[in-house]
């Protein structure tokens, strides 16, 4: 591990610099390294749940593809869709914050804002007809079917893993918020938009624990 | 402060090629392989979350240790899924013995589990 | 800022005054809110230390109506639901709001930033925000605690837990997922801080131990904690919204949750165990008056236990069920991680060997630790292997082994760690000869509680049950002595401190002539820290070099 040894300049650093770090540079590196851990830890906590599933997908491999056939596919490519398309707006975001004024990185907030928005009005769409059809765990499930135990087994970790990927997305959408809210005030420039790069790969991550949640839950029986 | 500015031209290609694998995958999932299907699909989608990671969240220019930090997280949930599958996978292999059979079944040992004493 | 070199052995010459001259962080503001919404790391340690006393106290009462209920072999002092809610309340409360915060929240946050030259943790709003939090699930917790309790034990097993048990199990596990984002956030912030925050000529070949012990628990901090996160939250997903995981009628599979659950609590107690290790490094070192015996040993063990300890999980679950194969590899696993704590045993006796060794009490606590550490984590090695392990798994010879390493270690080393750090923290000393009475208290009644429930958990008793037969008695009349005993060596350093907190003699900055960055500052430190940013230039524990007058 190398050392960073940073030395101490005469110059006061800029008012957007917390008092404890030496110059601005040091609270780039401090905050973007503090969001890759937190990452980590998000890593984990979906990981977690992600081996929990496959140590069931591994035991009821043909149960699970059949009740994967349960969701709608064309629903979830839109969402997958959708989310990647507000990926590419939030680093668009970040790119306005690096070189442009706070007409572009409004623009581009709200376009992210708007588009992670679809994705839980589409989500909501299938919840409801999830509900609809019985397909919700618990003493209201109906499946008529074989391996109805699995079955249920396979819609608790739907339910599980969308519900919280969809708790992350709301905190997002709060975050999105705030952003714009900030980003309004005139916070951010190319010399202070740490805010926006951090909160960038907090969404980013959101999005690739999708890209990950949407082959296994929805592709996996479709052949 | 030094920041890495990526023209958003590169952005957009990425993009792209992410809807592109999407569509690729949704495609091979219709596609019988038996079980090749989850390998496929995980594939893909280690390809689309790596192409993430490099371009949209910049990886690449973020410092040794944050590489390191994902990585690492990773590695342990690889950990933990392959410690919970060796014990699924070879829960049959070995059993312990049913306590009627252990009688005879090891020289020497008893029911019990304790050395049996020889008959006076 | 200018910039001043001076190196961070202690100049006999130079005396600092009784009392810094000017403001430190203790009366620069007064008031309610100067302390609620504080970012000062100091003073977020303080906090920390009310929040965790009081819990310590929560569970200590449990313990204390667990042992009086073993005094007779009858189960007449409380129902059996009763006690099986007493000895849950006191594991969750001892696990997740004592043992697992203590060092790191309390001795960690307010040393480590002087420890490394730095002004201040890397985010100290997050700092403040993790004790909210920490508050925030301590209430959760006791509420259900007080509310009808939970009685499936801390390890929440299911079935029971999910489908049969009709305490506030999610309640109490929503307070356990929450006190884990207090953990994650103190984590992220030691690594960020340590990574990024270190004072000119500090590099990582000199870090303090105490430091790499917090870097190693950090680790476990932010790749263990979510993984109890997400298994305490489909625990309480199923109980709420029958989302079936774990549901026996689903395919649901107990051994799964073992496998989460024991995933994150066995890095857990190594969590607990590495602070307190990098503590004692401090503490050796200072009353020896001698340089670490193989400073880089010590330092790459703690990162290799917290590596380690991430591989060994399933030797919880021997008899559960789990396969053999897979019983054979953790076991194996099992014996390798004992070898890093080993190293380190080996080296802080070398380091005592030809020092300069003086008994304060901090030093008592330190060896204390050693000691009670080896029995604790020999004891360990031998739950290890398979054959034994399979005969005293669920008796008194487990709780006895992890009362070792969590009361015997983990309590002595914060106990010595504030101690030590006392006169920096509050600037006064503590009556030394009352501390080293109520040290002693310690050591005896600790043994005296623990010792015999080897002897128990080997002759069959098992845990977790009010109700034993009568020749079991002896030995749980002699552990409730102790644990009175051990009671009254805990209350003392809780009365003498607030005692010395007013009337103490006032301390010097460097009242132990400990090597270290943190004791060039004033006792108490000033809000920032340091006047000027300190550059290092020598190695830690420099002290051969430096001997000071004795009194």
């Amino acid at each position: 591990m190398s050392a960073v040894i940073r030395e101490p300049s005469d110059v006061a650093p800029a008012p957007y610099v917390a008092h404890h770090f030496d110059d601005a540079e040091q609270q780039f590196e401090a905050s973007t390294l503090g969001m890759w851990i937190f990452l980590a830890t998000e890593v984990l906590f979906f990981g977690g749940a992600l081996s929990a599933f496959a140590y069931y997908y591994w035991q009821n491999a043909d149960a699970f593809e059949a009740a994967s056939n349960h969701l709608d596919l064309v629903a979830g490519t839109i969402n997958t869709a959708v989310l990647l398309s507000s990926s590419l707006s939030m680093v668009l975001a970040v790119h306005a914050a690096q070189t442009a004024g706070r007409g572009r990185q409004i623009f581009w907030l709200l376009v992210t804002f708007a588009l992670g928005a679809a994705f839980l009005g589409i989500k909501t769409y299938e919840y409801a007809h999830k509900f609809h059809e019985g397909l919700v765990p618990g003493p209201f499930f109906r499946y008529a079917g074989p391996n109805a135990p699995q079955h249920e087994m396979f819609i608790s970790f739907y339910f599980a893993l969308t519900g919280l990927h969809a708790l992350h997305m709301i905190i997002g959408l709060g975050i999105m918020g705030t952003l714009t809210v900030l980003s309004w005030r005139g916070w951010f420039s190319p010399a202070y938009f740490t805010p926006v790069e951090v909160s960038g790969l907090y969404w980013h991550f959101v999005d690739i624990v999708w890209i990950f949640l949407f082959p296994l839950l929805y592709l996996l029986g479709r052949h | 402060m030094t920041a890495h500015v990526t023209s958003p031209r590169t952005y957009v290609f990425v993009f792209v090629a992410l809807i592109a694998l999407t569509a690729l995958t949704v495609t091979a999932a219709q596609i019988d392989l038996g079980w090749m299907n989850a390998v496929v699909a995980l594939a893909i989608a280690t390809l689309k979350a790596f192409l993430v990671v490099t371009f949209f969240m910049g990886l690449r220019f973020s410092s040794f240790v944050s590489r390191v930090w994902l990585l690492a997280a990773v590695a342990f949930v690889l950990l933990l899924l392959g410690g919970s599958l060796d014990d699924l996978f070879t829960r049959h292999t070995a059993t312990y013995l049913p306590y009627e059979q252990m009688d005879g079944a090891v020289p020497g040992i008893g029911l019990d589990g304790l050395p049996t004493r020889p008959a006076h | 800022m200018a910039v001043t070199a001076f190196d961070s052995r202690p100049d006999p010459s130079v005396t600092f005054g009784a009392v810094h001259p000017g403001t430190n962080y203790l009366n620069a503001n007064y008031g309610v809110r100067s302390w609620l919404f504080t970012k000062d790391h100091k003073r977020i340690a303080i906090l920390y230390l009310v929040t965790i006393t009081i819990m310590f106290a929560v569970g200590g009462l449990a313990a204390l109506a667990i042992r009086l209920e073993l005094l007779t072999p009858a189960g007449d002092l409380v129902g059996d639901d009763t006690y099986n809610k007493l000895f849950t309340l006191h594991g969750v409360v001892m696990v997740f709001f004592f043992l697992i915060p203590a060092i790191p929240a309390v001795l960690g946050n307010f040393a480590l930033p002087l420890m490394i030259g730095a002004r201040d943790l890397a985010f100290p709003r997050l700092n403040l925000l993790s004790w909210y939090v920490f508050v925030v699930a301590a209430l959760f917790t006791t509420y259900a605690m007080l509310t009808g309790g939970v009685d499936t034990g801390w390890t929440f097993y299911t079935p029971y837990s999910t489908e049969a048990s009709n305490t506030n199990v999610t309640t109490a596990g929503l307070g356990i997922f929450i006190s884990g984002f207090s953990s994650i956030l103190t984590g992220l912030n030691f690594l960020v801080t340590i990574h990024r925050m270190r004072a000119p000529g500090m590099t990582w070949t000199r870090l303090p131990l105490f430091a790499w012990g917090l870097y190693a628990t950090s680790i476990i901090f932010i790749l263990g904690t979510p993984v109890i996160a997400i298994t305490v939250l489909l625990v309480a997903l199923e109980r709420t919204l029958h989302l079936g995981i774990f549901d026996p009628a689903l395919g649901g599979d107990p051994i799964l949750f073992q496998h989460l659950f024991w995933f994150y609590s066995h890095p857990a107690v190594y969590i607990m165990i590495l602070p307190a290790m990098g503590v004692t490094s401090e503490l050796i070192t200072c009353f020896s008056r001698n340089k670490i015996f193989g400073y880089h040993f010590i330092a790459a063990s703690s990162v290799a236990i917290a590596l380690l300890g991430f591989l060994v999980w399933g030797h919880h679950m021997f008899v559960s069920g789990q396969s053999v194969h897979a019983s054979l590899v953790f076991s194996f696993l099992s014996f390798f991680v004992a070898i890093p704590s080993a190293v380190k045993v080996f080296n802080w006796t070398a380091t005592l060997y030809k020092g300069s060794i003086t008994f304060e009490t901090p030093m008592l606590y330190a060896l204390g630790f050693i000691g009670l550490f080896t029995i604790g984590g020999l004891t360990g090695l031998f739950l290890a292997a398979i054959g034994v392990d399979v005969h005293v798994h669920d008796t008194y010879f487990i709780v006895a082994h992890f009362h070792y390493i969590m009361v015997g270690a983990t309590l002595m080393g914060y106990l010595g760690g504030l101690h030590y750090w006392f006169p920096k923290i509050t600037g006064r000393m503590y009556p030394e000869n009352l501390a080293r009475v109520a040290a002693f208290l310690v050591f005896i009644g600790f043994n005296l509680t623990f010792f015999p429930q080897f002897v128990l958990g080997y002759l069959g008793m098992p845990r977790r049950y009010h109700v034993y037969p009568d020749e079991f008695q002896v030995l749980n009349v002699l552990s409730t002595a102790g644990a009175s005993i051990l009671g009254v060596g805990y209350l003392l350093p809780f009365l003498y401190f607030l005692w010395a907190f007013r009337y103490g003699a006032f301390a010097s900055a460097n009242p132990w002539h400990s090597s270290g960055l943190e004791w060039t500052t004033p006792s108490p430190p000033p809000t920032e820290n340091f006047d000027v940013t300190p550059v290092v230039t020598n190695d830690p524990y420099e002290y051969p070099a430096y001997v000071p007058p004795r009194k």
